[in-house]
């Protein structure tokens, strides 16, 4: 890099061309993928094929079931309908709970964040709050709201609450001071300091909130259909493996690991795309 | 017009103890003067610029800027510090624009602006750019567009280059030098660095150490205009390190000593 006496240097990014190098290295990056991806399935073949050997030869099927037998009545969840029926009723509940908890937990942290004197009042009872398991809430919930949608939204919106709520809390404290002095140098008063400079730079806590907290949504959601309830993907795995149903116990199971894995997947792009500025990891 | 600094001086109280960052300071920066404030660190230079910023109340005395009282932050200057103030969820023309768009300009008048500040540091090709991906000395010409685009009367810069390598910081000297010759604004520029104060500045103003105070304050007769690469081979450059030096001398070493 060569610094010239107008000040300026061979800028190496403004340069985006493809030069063979370049090529090379996309090429190499594709082999890579490609290696990776064969070795995950590769493991998740190894996997199964070990269980389903093993089941009926090492272990009694009673308590393991099989691949086959797994992904039979998975099929037959499927055609029957049954999937679609229980599936869209927790991801329903699931996803009521998260929008009322992060609503709610963004609405109290902001104000608490923004509000020393507040928040050092209150601050025992959010600590104690918050060291309390919340699935301990569910059967008072039950109680209160009895055994439809309102608690096991009420189960997941607690849960979803506290992550977003310290998140948020957090986000807002931790704006740079630096930041906020050279807006109001420049002339923002604090309308535009809380937009321009206070939600944005806590959005990446709030965001970090909300990823954190979609799982222990779905968590919430299928813990209050344990407990009790007619539908849900939580009712039919509490149900089969009364009945001793191992299969359908896996399957159940399946269903939310796969559910689990797509939400994640799809954050994680929602959120290298809103958080893009920060420094490539 | 110009900046009154009037008897300002600056207390604190530290575990108990009142300590005197500053002592009382008088001091006239006339409209277009490019003033250095030099000195080691803790004698109060900053402190006081942060005071004729706004950012900082003074414990007595007051800054009369333009005519008007600085009480609050005072808008009529541009700020930059030593550490970056960039918004990091901005890119780079957002945030040389963030000046603009908080003293409400329209939107194509902004533009326009924000081209012509991009070009003025050349990052032209850099403008969709977040700090994060931008090198350091980039970071610093974008934090120079952010307080020239609005255009403030005076600029305060905090040890603005401290941070960067040598040849870099002679870059960035260079570009201020040329900026203020062609924009006529006030520089109030905060520095640790003898040649850079003698280099850029008409007149340095000598900090020392516990009590932060003036201790003295030298006219650099250089000409004007200077080429930042060749005048610390005169030898009038020399010999005004060398006052400097003396002037800064005792404290240093005392500095050392309680090290």
């Amino acid at each position: 890099m060569s610094v010239t006496r107008a000040g300026i240097a061979d800028d190496p990014l403004a340069a985006g061309e493809a030069t063979p190098a370049a090529r090379a290295q996309a090429a190499a990056e594709g082999r890579r993928r490609l290696a990776l991806l064969g070795a995950r399935v590769a493991i998740g073949v190894i996997l199964l094929a070990c269980w389903q050997f093993a089941s009926g030869r090492l272990v009694d099927p009673f308590f393991i079931s099989a691949p086959d037998a797994v992904f039979a009545r998975l099929w037959q969840w499927i055609t029957d309908g049954s999937l679609v029926f229980h599936l869209s009723y927790t991801l329903y509940a699931t996803a009521l709970g998260f929008t009322v908890g992060a609503l709610a937990g963004f609405a109290i942290g902001f104000l608490l964040g923004r509000s020393e004197a507040l928040a050092t009042v209150v601050d025992p009872y959010i600590t104690a709050i918050y060291c309390l398991p919340k699935i301990a809430l569910a059967p008072l919930f039950i109680m209160w709201f009895g055994i439809g949608i309102e608690s096991k939204v009420a189960v997941s919106a607690v849960i979803v609450f506290f992550l977003v709520f310290l998140n948020t809390f957090a986000g807002v404290r931790d704006v740079n001071p630096v930041h906020v002095n050279a807006v109001r140098i420049m002339g923002g008063g604090s309308w535009a300091l809380l937009r321009k400079v206070i939600l944005p730079s806590a959005a990446a806590w709030v965001f970090t909130g909300l990823k954190v907290s979609v799982p222990y949504a779905l968590i919430g959601a299928v813990v209050g259909e344990m407990m009790s309830s007619n539908r849900g993907i939580g009712f039919l795995i509490s149900q089969s493996t009364a009945m001793f149903d191992t299969a359908s116990t896996f399957a159940g199971l399946v269903v939310l690991a796969v559910v689990g894995a797509t939400i994640n997947a799809a954050l994680k792009r929602l959120e290298r795309h809103v958080l893009r500025w920060r420094a490539p990891a | 017009m110009a900046i009154l600094v009037e008897g300002v001086a600056k207390r604190y109280i530290s575990r108990g103890r009142e300590v005197e960052a500053l002592a009382p300071v008088t001091m006239t920066i006339e409209d277009g003067a490019f003033v250095a404030f030099l000195g080691p660190s803790g004698c109060g230079k900053s402190t006081l610029l942060n005071i004729i910023a706004g950012l900082l109340p003074a414990s007595a005395g007051r800054v009369v800027h333009d005519g008007a009282v600085v009480s609050g932050p005072n808008r009529r200057v541009g700020y930059m510090t030593q550490v970056d103030s960039l918004l990091p969820w901005r890119t780079a023309e957002a945030n040389v624009g963030l000046g603009l768009e908080l003293q409400g300009v329209p939107k194509d008048r902004a533009a326009a602006r924000i081209d012509e500040m991009l070009r003025l540091v050349k990052l032209e090709g850099f403008r969709r750019h977040f700090p994060a991906e931008l090198s350091g000395g980039m970071r610093k010409r974008v934090a120079l567009a952010q307080v020239l685009a609005y255009d403030p009367g005076t600029l305060l810069m905090d040890e603005p280059f401290g941070a960067l390598d040598a040849q870099l910081k002679l870059v960035m000297q260079h570009e201020l030098l040329r900026i203020w010759e062609n924009t006529g604004k006030t520089v109030i520029f905060v520095t640790h660095d003898i040649a850079e104060a003698v280099a850029l500045a008409d007149r340095v103003v000598v900090f020392s150490a516990r009590p932060g105070r003036v201790s003295a304050v030298h006219e650099i007769d250089l000409p004007r205009p200077r080429d930042v690469f060749r005048v610390r081979f005169q030898p009038r450059f020399q010999e005004l390190c060398e006052t400097l030096w003396a002037a800064l001398e005792p404290d240093m070493l005392r500095q050392e000593d309680a090290a």
